[in-house]
C-alpha cells in the first residue's frame, strides 16, 4: 500500500514541473493580459482601470467590451491580422518549398556529412538575431552590396528599392525561421525506411512516382510539425517588418507595440494580444489532433 | 508488350520441343555472378539454375551472401561481374521497377500510408491498368490469401500473420515472372511459422510462379524448397533436393549444416567394387560401408552418421562392423523422441536418436549406463573432402 502511495507520488512529481512552468510562464501571464483587456484606458499608473472594486461591502465587476469591439469596427486591425496571416502563410510555404530539398538532401546523405550540413544550418542561430537582421539592411539597402553589385555591372541604372518593402519582409522571415523547418523535415525524412522505397521500386513505380506516393505522404508529420514552427511565430512577428518592411507593411504585432508603447493603451494591446493567441489556437489545435492520431496509430 | 512475348514463345513451342523444354529447365540462369562491396566479396562467382515452376531455397548463416544474392534478382544491387538471365534475357542492368520481378521483404515493408487494400492496388497502378480491372484483381487476390474481410485495414491495425498474407499478396498480384521471398518467416513465432510455410508454399504451388527464397532456417527450406542450395562465404556448396542434401552430403559442411551429424574421422582399409572398409580411431570395429566409393587406401575421410541411423541397446550387437560401445552421459526427451549423448572411449560424443514408441518402457536406458551404438552398412556417407 504504501508503496503504491510512493509510486503515485514519484509519477506526480514527474510531471509537476512541465505543468508548474506552463502555468507560471504562460497561463498566468495570459490570464493577466485577459483582465487587463477587459479593463479601460487610463492616465493612471498602471494605465488601465481597476476591473474588480470592493466597496462598501460590495464587490462590483467592471466588464469593459469596449476594446473588443474596437478592434472590429476600425478595419486597421483586421487589416492587420489577415495581413500577418497572409505574410506567414506565404513565408511558410516559402520555407517548405525550400526547407524540403534541403532536409532530403540531409536526410540522404553519409554520416560525417550530415552532421556537419546540419551543423551549417544550425550554425547561422549561434549568432545574434538583431545583427543577422542588420546585416540584411546593409544588403538590401540602396547602396547596399545587391544594389551595387547591379550599378556597377550596368544592369540598371538607378538602384532597385528592396529595404522596405513586403519582398525584404519575407526574405528576413524565411531567412530566420528556414532552421525550425529544416530540422523537423530532417528528423522525419531520416526515419523513412528505405525498405519502403525499396518496395515501391520492386512494385514499378519509378523515383519520382515513389517520392510522391511514398515519401512524401510519410513525412506529413514533419511537413505540419515544420509548418507549425515558422507559421505561429510569423504571425506574431515584430523585429522583422519593423526593421525591414518600412512603415507600409501592417503586422499585427507592428501594431500591437504601437498601441501600447505609442498610445499607451494597454486595454486595446491586450484585446489585439488575445484575439491574436484565438486566432493561432486554430492551427495548434489542428495540430495537436494530429499528433494524438499519429500516436493512437502506433501504439 | 507481355502478349508479344508470349507469342514468340508459342512458336518456338511449335518449332522445337527440345528447345522448349530447355526454356523451362533454364528458366533463371545466374551465370559467374559476383558481388564484391570494396575488398569484401559478398558472392563468388555463383552458377545456379533455376526451372519453371519451383521454388528454389537459398540456405545459409547469416553473412554468406545469399542476401545480397536475392537482391542483386531484384535489382536493388548490381553484379560486379557475371550475368542474370531470366527466360533468356539478361536483366543485369535493368532498373527495379522494369524487371518483372516481385520481392516480399523480409519485414514485409508494407506501406504504412495505405490500407491493405491500397497496398495491393499500388503495383497494378503503376501499369496503369483501369480501375475497374485492379478491382478485380484486389479482390482475386485477396480471397486468395484470405484476407477479404480485412481489406480496410492498415498495416499496423494487422497480425504478423496477416501482415505476411498482405505481403505475399502484393508481391503475386502482378503475375511476377519470378517471385523473391526474403527470410519470409522471419518476423513470426514458431507455431504460426509451421503453419504458414505450408499455406505460402500451396498458394505459390497453386498459381506455378517460379520462386527463389532465402532463409537461415532449415526447416523451413525443407517444408517449402523443390530444391535447395546450401551456401557458405559467397559461394554455393551443394545444390538438391531437400533430401538429396540430407542424406548424400558432398561435404562436412552440408552436413552439419543441415540437421545434427556424427563425424568419424578415419582412413580407407579396403577398397573393393562392392563395399569399402574404413578404421577410425573413434570407433572400436571397422567402419563397412555397403557399397564403392571413389577413393584410394590410405586416404583420409570423414564418414557422417545421422543420429536417426544409429541405433542403440545395453547388449553388445550381433556384427563386427560398424559398433562402439560408450556409456550414457545426456539424454535429452522430446516426447515422440530422445537423443541420447553416448561418450566413448575415446573422448568423442555420439548421438543417437531413438523414436519413444512404447508408453512406459521398463527397460529405458539411464544416465551412466554402458550401451552400444551401431548401425547397418548403408546408414553412413563417406564424405572424401
Amino acid at each position: 500500500m504504501k508503496d503504491f502511495q510512493w509510486r503515485r507520488f514519484k509519477k506526480w512529481w514527474l510531471i509537476f514541473p512541465p505543468y508548474a512552468w506552463l502555468i507560471l510562464f504562460f497561463a498566468v501571464p495570459f490570464l493577466i493580459i485577459l483582465k487587463i483587456s477587459f479593463s479601460e484606458a487610463a492616465i493612471a499608473q498602471p494605465p488601465y482601470t481597476a476591473i474588480f472594486e470592493y466597496a462598501n461591502e460590495k464587490l462590483v465587476i467592471n466588464l469593459n467590451f469596449g476594446n473588443y469591439l474596437w478592434l472590429f469596427t476600425d478595419t486597421l486591425y483586421l487589416n492587420a491580422y489577415l495581413s500577418s496571416l497572409k505574410i506567414a502563410a506565404i513565408s511558410t510555404t516559402l520555407c517548405l518549398a525550400i526547407g524540403y530539398p534541403i532536409a532530403y538532401g540531409i536526410a540522404r546523405m553519409q554520416g560525417s556529412i550530415q552532421n556537419l550540413c546540419l551543423m551549417l544550418i544550425i550554425l547561422p542561430s549561434w549568432t545574434s538575431f538583431l545583427i543577422r537582421i542588420y546585416a540584411w539592411m546593409g544588403i538590401l539597402r540602396n547602396n547596399g552590396i545587391i544594389n551595387n553589385v547591379l550599378i556597377s555591372l550596368g544592369f540598371v541604372d538607378e538602384p532597385i528599392r528592396l529595404l522596405n518593402t513586403e519582398f525584404a519582409v519575407y526574405i528576413g522571415i524565411v531567412y530566420t525561421y528556414l532552421p525550425f523547418m529544416v530540422l523537423p523535415l530532417y528528423a522525419n525524412l531520416v526515419k523513412l525506411d528505405s525498405r519502403l522505397l525499396e518496395a515501391s521500386a520492386d512494385l514499378g513505380a519509378g523515383p519520382i512516382r515513389s517520392f510522391f506516393s511514398i515519401t512524401l505522404p510519410l513525412s506529413r508529420g514533419g511537413i505540419i510539425a515544420g509548418s507549425m514552427l515558422v507559421f505561429i511565430p510569423a504571425v506574431g512577428e515584430f523585429v522583422i517588418p519593423e526593421l525591414l518592411g518600412g512603415a507600409e507593411i501592417l503586422m499585427i504585432g507592428k501594431v500591437l507595440w504601437g498601441e501600447f508603447f505609442g498610445n499607451r493603451d494597454w486595454p486595446v494591446a491586450s484585446a489585439v494580444a488575445t484575439i491574436m493567441l484565438l486566432l493561432l489556437l486554430i492551427p495548434i489545435a489542428l495540430f495537436h489532433r494530429y499528433q494524438f492520431r499519429e500516436l493512437e496509430e502506433k501504439s | 508488350m507481355n502478349t508479344a512475348e508470349n507469342h514468340n514463345v508459342g512458336k518456338t513451342v511449335s518449332a522445337n520441343p527440345d528447345q522448349i523444354l530447355n526454356a523451362d529447365e533454364e528458366y533463371l540462369t545466374i551465370r559467374k555472378v559476383s558481388k564484391q562491396f570494396g575488398d569484401f566479396t559478398a558472392v563468388n562467382s555463383v552458377d545456379l539454375t533455376i526451372k519453371k515452376g519451383e521454388i528454389f531455397a537459398l540456405l545459409g548463416a547469416s553473412g554468406c551472401g545469399k542476401s545480397t544474392l536475392l537482391r542483386m534478382l531484384a535489382g536493388f544491387e548490381t553484379p560486379t561481374s557475371g550475368d542474370i538471365i531470366l527466360q533468356g534475357e539478361r536483366i543485369n542492368d535493368h532498373e527495379p521497377f522494369e524487371r518483372p520481378i516481385n520481392m516480399m521483404f523480409q519485414s514485409y515493408a508494407l506501406f504504412p500510408h495505405m490500407t491493405v487494400e491500397q497496398n495491393l492496388a499500388f503495383g497494378l497502378k503503376q501499369d496503369k491498368l483501369d480501375k475497374s480491372q485492379i478491382a478485380e484483381k484486389v479482390t482475386n487476390m485477396l480471397n486468395l490469401v484470405q484476407m477479404q474481410h480485412l481489406r480496410k485495414r492498415r498495416p499496423h491495425q494487422l497480425s504478423g500473420g496477416q501482415q505476411q498474407r498482405v505481403a505475399l499478396a502484393r508481391s503475386l498480384i502482378k503475375s511476377p515472372k519470378l517471385l523473391l521471398l526474403d527470410e519470409p518467416m522471419g518476423a513470426l513465432d514458431k507455431k504460426l511459422r509451421a503453419r504458414m510455410q505450408l499455406e505460402i508454399a500451396n498458394i505459390i504451388d497453386s498459381l506455378g510462379v517460379t520462386c527463389v527464397m532465402v532463409t537461415h532456417d532449415q526447416e523451413e527450406a525443407m517444408t517449402m524448397a523443390d530444391r535447395i542450395a546450401i551456401m557458405d562465404a559467397g559461394e554455393i556448396c551443394q545444390v538438391g533436393t531437400p533430401s538429396e542434401i540430407y542424406e548424400q552430403p558432398n561435404s562436412q559442411f552440408t552436413a552439419e549444416f543441415i540437421g545434427s551429424v556424427n563425424i568419424l574421422k578415419g582412413a580407407v582399409k579396403d577398397d573393393e567394387p562392392s563395399y569399402v572398409t574404413i578404421t577410425s580411431d573413434d570407433c572400436e570395429t571397422e567402419i563397412y560401408i555397403g557399397h564403392g566409393i571413389t577413393c584410394f587406401v590410405g586416404q583420409e575421410v570423414a564418414v557422417a552418421l545421422r543420429p536417426e541411423k544409429i541405433s542403440i541397446s545395453k547388449t553388445k550387437p550381433d556384427q563386427q562392423y560398424n559398433c562402439i560401445s560408450g556409456v550414457v552421459k545426456d539424454i535429452a526427451y522430446f516426447g515422440s523422441h530422445s537423443v541420447y549423448h553416448v561418450r566413448t572411449p575415446s573422448g568423442k560424443t555420439i548421438s543417437v536418436t531413438e523414436m519413444n514408441d512404447i508408453r512406459w518402457a521398463g527397460d529405458r536406458l539411464t544416465w551412466d549406463d554402458p550401451v552400444w551404438v551401431y548401425w547397418d552398412d548403408n546408414a553412413s556417407v563417406v564424405l572424401t573432402e
